[in-house]
């Protein structure tokens, strides 16, 4: 069982289930990122999300956007990614998957970027634009140098596609809970809920539920059904508006939702 | 298999689907739908009438014997896309794909747009159908094609002016692809080119490729044969692709495709993708691409805000690796030297982008001499560019024209 999954099932077993957390590399600095990646952890985050910066991210919403293009416009590298990883998991023991869009993966080299990924104590990539039917290079990769795969679920995937994501996913799959893009939303779907039970239908036995999540009391309800609940927006926006101590504050108070 | 018959999703190792999840429903559902109409006669008839009726289809082809006395006396044949309603080839997919959207019971198109042309031929057809119409269009092209945008308002559409990333057109495809995930249920997105994920860069092709097939029957009965070489733009690709489809299995025809070079391909200002691009992942397929070490797509530069795109169709990816197909560079200064030169000597303004093909033209016509036969794609007219070009040619502050 992968370090993810772990981490998912102890919290699981405990009554509850995980909060995933989700920053973007290099925002508002690579040494901020870094330390608000931490602080997470140390404030209830079980597992951590780091993106990495693209030019074009087009499952984003305003707020992930306007982080990510300050990255890359304060000269964001792909070997940024690495370093975080490295630093987060020399600091606290939370697994530290990395979510990118494919087309970095792809230029750095499918394997070249695995290998390095897991010997930074990387623990997987979560892959938004990247679905199973053309993952046969990160499928080989990915088993070659044992990291997780997140592949994503939708309301629209098709009973079959669900399967797909399941057999194809380790770790977790992604559970998206609406039509749409990142961003905090006042409710999070009913879809989600949909999503999550045809997934378990399909045989899933680890789902997290993204975008749209962005208080405690949803983290809760999520978790009376989900085995994970992911937030990214929310938390890009507190370390915007108030650096590395509003996000650890804001983190604290969504990990009520998990008690 | 002849090189026609290859329908994706696959181009050699180019094209796919790299797309969010949630899409893939809705390229399924259209897969479907475009397949059933694909052999389907009454969808066909359908299109067909609106083309003969409304677009104002078979265009003509011209023949430029003034101009061609610049091409080393080769005969030179332009295809008329720009006498098209609209006035360009665009609107030959958008009719297509409005018409399937019609059967997909979709109420809203949304469309991006570079130099407006699209955005104003997807205007057009939502008009004609009554249908809601949002077109994305980068800052910095509302700005340089201010009249298109005005077009596309009376037409009824609402423009959105895109201020994320570049400003341009690859960051209008990026808010339109976002807008699509959020309301695909009601929504068709009404790609403009060949690119994207399958099925649109067979299907855009496949509309367009009317303008090679009436081509390739005009020439043969004008001239007695088949031309010696097919002169198209690219920038996304798909004027090019629709000229070039028809001639594909043609071996004695060399099928030619001019990218902007901007201010020269060996400068950072161009957006020359094929000449200069590396495989790569953009906007839904694996094609070639402008990027950087790391993967971040790079700004491209052109004059020509219809070709001022980082990206290219797989198929034109896939032509140019297997060497069916051959691409180079005009920039900037060749191609506004083309426009005039066009205006000049036959009495047909061509858009800038045309124009690249153009200048392409010229080249290939001294390369064959004077026995040689030169089809051009005449994808657009250029009554857009006149402030463009009114700037560059210094036409309008009372001053004698610029003599570059």
């Amino acid at each position: 069982m992968s370090a993810v999954e772990q981490a998912i099932r102890a919290r699981r077993e405990a009554g509850s289930g995980a909060l995933v957390a989700y920053l973007p590399v290099g925002f508002p600095t690579l040494d901020d990122s870094i330390a608000a990646a931490i602080a997470l952890v140390e404030n209830g985050v079980d597992i951590l999300e780091l993106g990495l910066p693209y030019s074009d991210p087009v499952m984003d919403g305003p707020a992930i956007q306007k982080a990510t293009q300050t990255a890359l416009q304060n000269g964001f590298r792909l070997r940024d990614g690495f370093t975080a990883v490295e630093k987060v998991r020399a600091a606290v023991d939370a697994p530290v998957l990395v979510m990118t869009y494919w087309n970095p993966v792809l230029q750095y080299g499918v394997d070249r970027f695995a290998a390095d990924l897991a010997s930074a104590g990387g623990a997987g990539l979560i892959t938004p634009d990247l679905i199973p039917d053309e993952a046969s290079d990160w499928m080989a990769a990915s088993e070659a140098h044992d990291l997780d795969r997140v592949f994503l679920a939708a309301p629209s995937s098709s009973d079959a596609r669900m399967r797909q994501a399941v057999g194809a996913s380790r770790g977790f799959v992604y559970a998206v809970s609406t039509m749409g893009i990142t961003g905090a939303r006042s409710d999070v779907d009913a879809a989600a809920r949909g999503v999550v039970s045809r997934l378990r239908d399909a045989g899933c036995t680890s789902t997290c539920v993204g975008l749209g999540i962005s208080t405690a009391d949803q983290v809760r309800d999520v978790l009376s059904y989900a085995d994970g609940a992911i937030v990214g927006s929310r938390l890009v926006a507190a370390l915007a508006e108030g650096g590395v101590t509003e996000a650890a504050r804001v983190a604290a108070d969504l990990a009520t939702g998990t008690r | 298999m002849t090189l026609r018959d290859v329908v994706g999703p696959y181009f050699g190792t180019f094209g796919g689907r790299f797309v969010p999840e949630s899409l893939i429903a809705a390229l399924d559902e259209l897969d479907a739908a475009y397949q059933a109409a694909r052999v389907d006669p009454d969808f066909a008839a359908e299109l067909a009438e609106l083309h003969r009726t409304y677009t104002g289809r078979p265009s003509i082809i011209t023949e430029a014997p003034r101009f061609a006395e610049h091409a080393g006396g080769a005969r030179i044949l332009l295809k008329r896309e720009d006498l098209n309603h609209t006035g360009s080839h665009k609107i030959n997919n958008v009719l297509g794909q409005a018409l399937l959207a019609k059967r997909l019971g979709k109420t809203r198109l949304i469309a991006e747009t570079g130099a407006g042309q699209h955005g104003v031929a997807s205007a057009t057809a939502a008009a004609l159908f009554g249908m809601e119409c949002v077109v994305y269009m980068g800052a910095v092209d509302t700005e340089r094609q201010a009249l298109n945008v005005a077009r596309m308002k009376l037409l009824g559409a609402e423009v959105v002016a895109v201020q994320t990333g570049s400003r341009t057109l690859k960051d209008a495809i990026n808010d339109a692809m976002r807008d699509w995930v959020a309301n695909v249920d009601t929504t068709h997105y009404l790609l403009g080119t060949v690119a994207g994920p399958h099925p649109f860069p067979t299907m855009v092709r496949d509309f367009h490729a009317v303008i090679g097939t009436e081509a390739r029957e005009q020439v043969r009965e004008l001239t007695g044969r088949l031309p010696d070489a097919v002169a198209a733009c690219v920038g996304g690709g798909s004027n090019a692709m629709g000229i070039f489809h028809a001639f594909l299995d043609d071996e004695s025809v060399r099928l030619v495709g001019l990218e902007a070079a901007g201010d020269g391909v060996d400068t950072p200002h161009h957006a020359a993708t094929i000449s200069k691009g590396r495989p790569g992942v953009l906007h839904g397929a694996r094609s070639l691409m402008l990027q950087d070490d790391d993967g971040q797509t790079m700004e491209s530069h052109s004059i020509s805000a219809g070709l001022d795109y980082p990206g290219v169709g797989p198929e034109h990816a896939w032509l140019a690796d297997i060497g069916r197909a051959e691409y180079r560079g005009v920039t900037d200064a060749e191609a506004m030297s083309a426009l005039r030169l066009l205006s000049r000597t036959e009495g047909i303004i061509p858009a800038i982008e045309t124009a690249h093909a153009l200048h392409g033209a010229l080249e290939l016509g001294k390369e064959l001499g004077p026995e040689g036969i030169v089809l051009v794609s005449l994808s657009g007219r250029g009554d857009k560019d006149m402030e463009t070009a009114a700037r560059y040619f210094r036409l309008l502050d009372g001053e004698t024209e610029d003599a570059r």
